[in-house]
């Protein structure tokens, strides 16, 4: 009897708390909301602070991010879209639908950030990942020019995928046709997503497959796995930085601002390493996790500015199909 | 002819075929409307038909074909094991697709155990990537519904022909011309065209098993339309050519499909007094062990992939099961409430032209009609709640080609030989559906069910728009498990999501049966 009294009373009272609670609704990638992302972490972390109710939502992956709030457009529900990276932050700035952000932080990436719109919150190296006792080459030419087969994602509908075009767009420029050429007999397959090239690769179909540098880690780190490891290339490694950024439209302006400023305090970037499997954008007081140091550093790092980020790629990806076509 | 007189109505039919065309062309007309500019196809979508067109003709041309010798020889044989046979052939088609390449390659990739064999032998592994990789793979996924819809057309043929061809001294090749072709060509048109259908939207088993962007079907483009440049015009343009085709495809088979009945039976257990010759028996033999080598080793692949995890399945895993069968349960009824009287209607006239409007629905890309349904729902209501109805009416729609293929056939029996009995005797309406056609339809309506049951759980559809953390559908959770690196846990929720699904089209198919010798 007593427990059930205590019940109705914690309904009510959680009702009450309820409706007076606000509400962060924060539109994010698939990985990001599920059991193994950061999400259910960030959610916890947030709440003990903000005295309110954080909803985050999975709308796919990066791109298809985009394309939902497009969609939606002004009648978004999103405060808050977290997942774009900065081949998208020039499309999404295009849209209107963002405004400029006030978080001002010591960021620890390869690069300077100096975008008003968009608060990066973890980056990562695009690499080849192979098992550790292969000899791997050490360029994208030399892997061009060996026996080795790779499987790779369609840049039409994976980011890693758009990060490898752009990574060889980057490094070889108007050469960029001669070393997917070279690549074409390596290339197994090319799959639709991530999830299948990896798959692939782990069945044994191919010899190295396109990932993060970051992915031994997690063999590493979850499975005490060490048969993993990412290949360092001469070019430099091409990046992923990938950033959030505040719905203009918002009827939770303090709050969305509060979020993103949560976004690269220690709480929130302890939790990505070892749950997103990437580098935090702001390195926290207790630094990586153990095995981190492990993990190859890219002599270079190669990106391409957000602005040109579209325009390069649409030619990349014409130089792509006809190379592979064939 | 005219129309005949028929002791239903063919009002409920057209209404749930509107219902259907409504969901389908209102997803396209709302995704046109949401698109500001224009750009037209240009060569690289031309190839994109092209290569989706050859891929799904060779595809439905060999599933239909290699069934056809498959099916002959279920339905003149009995052996051990014959039944559960017939209802492991669903199994296949169930999968989710990155599951189903993933086992297909355990046999047939590079280091796949076909190609190890090879390789101890001192030959090349075998070389899986290209177009044939792609026509295998659909014939994976269709041959075993292809064989079932052909094996319903030799049950269709009363015992009593058979009998009758026997005392007459027909051998096997009289009985093939008299009896078993004018069957087959109640089926063949019907099952090329289904899987014809099911093929023009393939995207990630075309594209990984063809090698790279050669193997770029309209699906991919729709893909790259929407998400690469958010041209929206341009994706519902693509699409609308997938429907086209499907139901271009769908009317020439529908004009080809032959309504001779064989009339009524006494619903004798078949007998065969064919095909007693050693070589008839070792050719059925040799069509019933390919088959089933075929179709299992890449499911065994997956059961011994999955194996290892089963016990240590996170908790998520087993509340996205019971999300995924709800939403299965869902579709199926909503299923039965479309297509039965649609089955109904269609039987009851002359030609089916009502069926190709079921195909349009099959053919529809996903990706399409689940943008056309957010861009609908979107302003009245929150489309995360709304996310398991919506999936359960869209694997309902995806679901009624089957079972129209399904029950028509039976339905126009079932009218050709009690229609007028039931006439005369002012049988007619619900009444006539309660006490013959539901009866008579029991094994279709209990197959049609299993099946969609089974495909809605495989399915992962439209709910990868809609899916919030508390309700993602099983498949769904695979994918996450997966992008999470959780290789050996997806695997294991893959191999509860090959059972779950077979289970429930077992209980299903087995229900539809009981009683009966299939």
């Amino acid at each position: 009897m007593k427990s059930a009294l205590t019940f109705a009373a914690c309904i009510s009272l959680a009702g009450a708390a309820l409706a007076d609670t606000p509400e962060l609704t924060v539109y994010t990638y698939d990985s990001f909301v599920s059991d193994w992302g950061p999400g259910p972490a960030v959610e916890k972390a947030f709440e003990e602070t903000c005295g309110c109710d954080l909803k985050l939502v999975g709308a796919g992956d990066g791109a298809a991010l985009l394309a939902r709030l497009k969609l939606e457009g002004e009648r978004t529900r999103a405060d808050v879209v977290l997942g774009l990276d900065t081949n998208l932050t020039a499309a999404a700035a295009e849209t209107g639908l963002f405004s400029t952000h006030s978080v001002t932080a010591e960021y620890d990436l390869p690069v300077a950030w100096e975008d008003p719109v968009f608060v990066p919150y973890d980056w990562g190296y695009f690499a080849f990942v192979h098992n550790a006792d292969l000899q791997a080459p050490t360029s994208l030419k030399a892997l061009a020019e060996s026996e080795l087969k790779i499987v790779i994602q369609d840049p039409r509908s994976s980011t890693p995928g758009l990060g490898l075009l752009m990574w060889v767009k980057t490094a070889y420029g108007d050469e960029a046709p001669a070393i997917w050429a070279g690549l074409a007999d390596n290339i197994v397959t090319v799959t639709k997503g991530w999830s299948e090239a990896y798959g692939l690769f782990l069945e044994g179909e191919a010899d190295m497959v396109l990932s993060y540098t970051t992915s031994p880690a997690y063999h590493l780190i979850a499975e005490e796995d060490t048969s993993k490891a990412a290949a360092s290339f001469d070019e430099g490694h091409y990046m992923q930085i990938e950033v959030a950024g505040k719905v203009a439209g918002t009827d939770q302006q303090e709050l969305a601002d509060q979020f993103l400023q949560f976004i690269v305090t220690d709480a929130f970037q302890s939790i990505i390493p070892t749950t997103n499997w990437m580098y935090p954008a702001v390195t926290p007081a207790g630094g990586l996790p153990d095995g981190f140091e492990t993990l190859i550093q890219p002599g270079k790092a190669l990106l391409v500015p957000a602005g040109e980020a579209q325009a390069i790629r649409d030619a990349a990806l014409d130089e792509w199909l006809s190379a592979l076509s064939q | 002819m005219a129309e005949r007189t028929q002791p239903i109505r063919a009002l409920p039919g057209a209404i749930a075929a509107g219902f259907v065309l409504a969901v389908v062309l209102g997803a396209f007309a709302v995704v046109v409307s949401g698109a500001d500019a224009e750009r037209g196809l240009g060569p690289a979508d031309l190839a994109a038909l092209r290569f989706t067109l050859l891929q799904a003709a060779l595809s439905a041309g060999l599933s239909v074909a290699l069934a056809i010798p498959v099916a002959r020889a279920l339905s003149r044989r009995r052996f051990r094991g014959r039944t559960l046979l017939i209802a492991f052939l669903g199994a296949p088609f169930l999968l989710p697709v990155i599951v189903a390449i993933l086992g297909m390659l355990a046999v047939f990739g590079r280091n796949g155990w076909i190609s190890l064999v090879l390789v101890q032998l001192g030959l090349p592994p075998i070389q899986i990537y290209g177009l044939h990789g792609v026509v295998l793979a659909h014939v994976f996924f269709n041959l075993p519904l292809a064989v079932r819809l052909i094996l319903q057309a030799w049950q269709a043929i009363p015992a009593e022909r058979f009998r009758l061809a026997a005392q007459l001294g027909c051998g096997s090749r009289d009985i093939w011309f008299l009896l078993e072709w004018p069957a087959l060509r109640r089926a063949i048109p019907g099952a090329l065209a289904v899987v014809f259908a099911i093929c023009l939207t393939s995207f990630a088993v075309a594209l990984t098993l063809g090698g790279g962007p050669k193997a770029t079907t309209l699906e991919l483009a729709i893909y790259q339309a929407f998400r690469f440049d958010f041209d929206l015009g341009r994706a519902a343009l693509l699409g609308c050519i997938q429907v086209g085709v499907a139901g271009l495809a769908g009317l020439v088979a529908m004009a080809t499909l032959s309504d001779v009945g064989f009339g009524g039976g006494l619903d004798r257990s078949m007998d065969r007094w064919d095909g007693a010759g050693g070589l008839a028996k070792a050719g059925d033999a040799l069509a019933v062990c390919l088959t089933v080598a075929f179709l299992f080793l890449p499911l065994v692949a997956i059961v011994l992939a999955g194996l290892p995890g089963l016990d240590t399945l996170p908790a998520t895993v087993w509340r996205a099961a019971g999300v995924s069968l709800l939403v299965a349960f869902a579709s199926t009824c909503i299923l039965l409430a479309l297509a039965l009287p649609m089955a109904a209607t269609i039987a009851g006239a002359r030609r089916g032209w009502l069926e190709t409007v079921g195909l349009m629905g099959l053919a529809t890309s996903p990706l399409v009609i689940g943008t056309g349904l957010f861009l609908v729902i979107n302003p009245v209501a929150d489309p995360f709640l709304l996310a398991l109805p919506v999936t359960a009416v869209v694997n309902a729609i995806m679901a009624l080609p089957f079972a129209l293929r399904i029950f028509v056939p039976a339905a126009r029996d079932v009218l050709q030989v009690y229609g007028r009995l039931a006439l005369s005797l002012e049988l007619t309406g619900r009444t006539f559906w309660r006490v013959v056609l539901l009866r008579r339809l029991r094994p279709q309506i209990g197959f049609a069910a299993g099946l969609t049951a089974a495909l809605s759980m495989g399915d992962l559809g439209v709910i990868a728009m809609f899916a919030d953390p508390e309700r993602a559908t099983l498949p769904l959770q695979v994918y996450r498990l997966m992008g999470a690196y959780r290789m050996e846990s997806a695997q294991a929720a893959a191999l509860l999501l090959l059972m779950l699904a077979f289970g429930l089209f077992w209980l299903c198919d087995r229900g539809g049966r009981s009683g009966d010798s299939v």
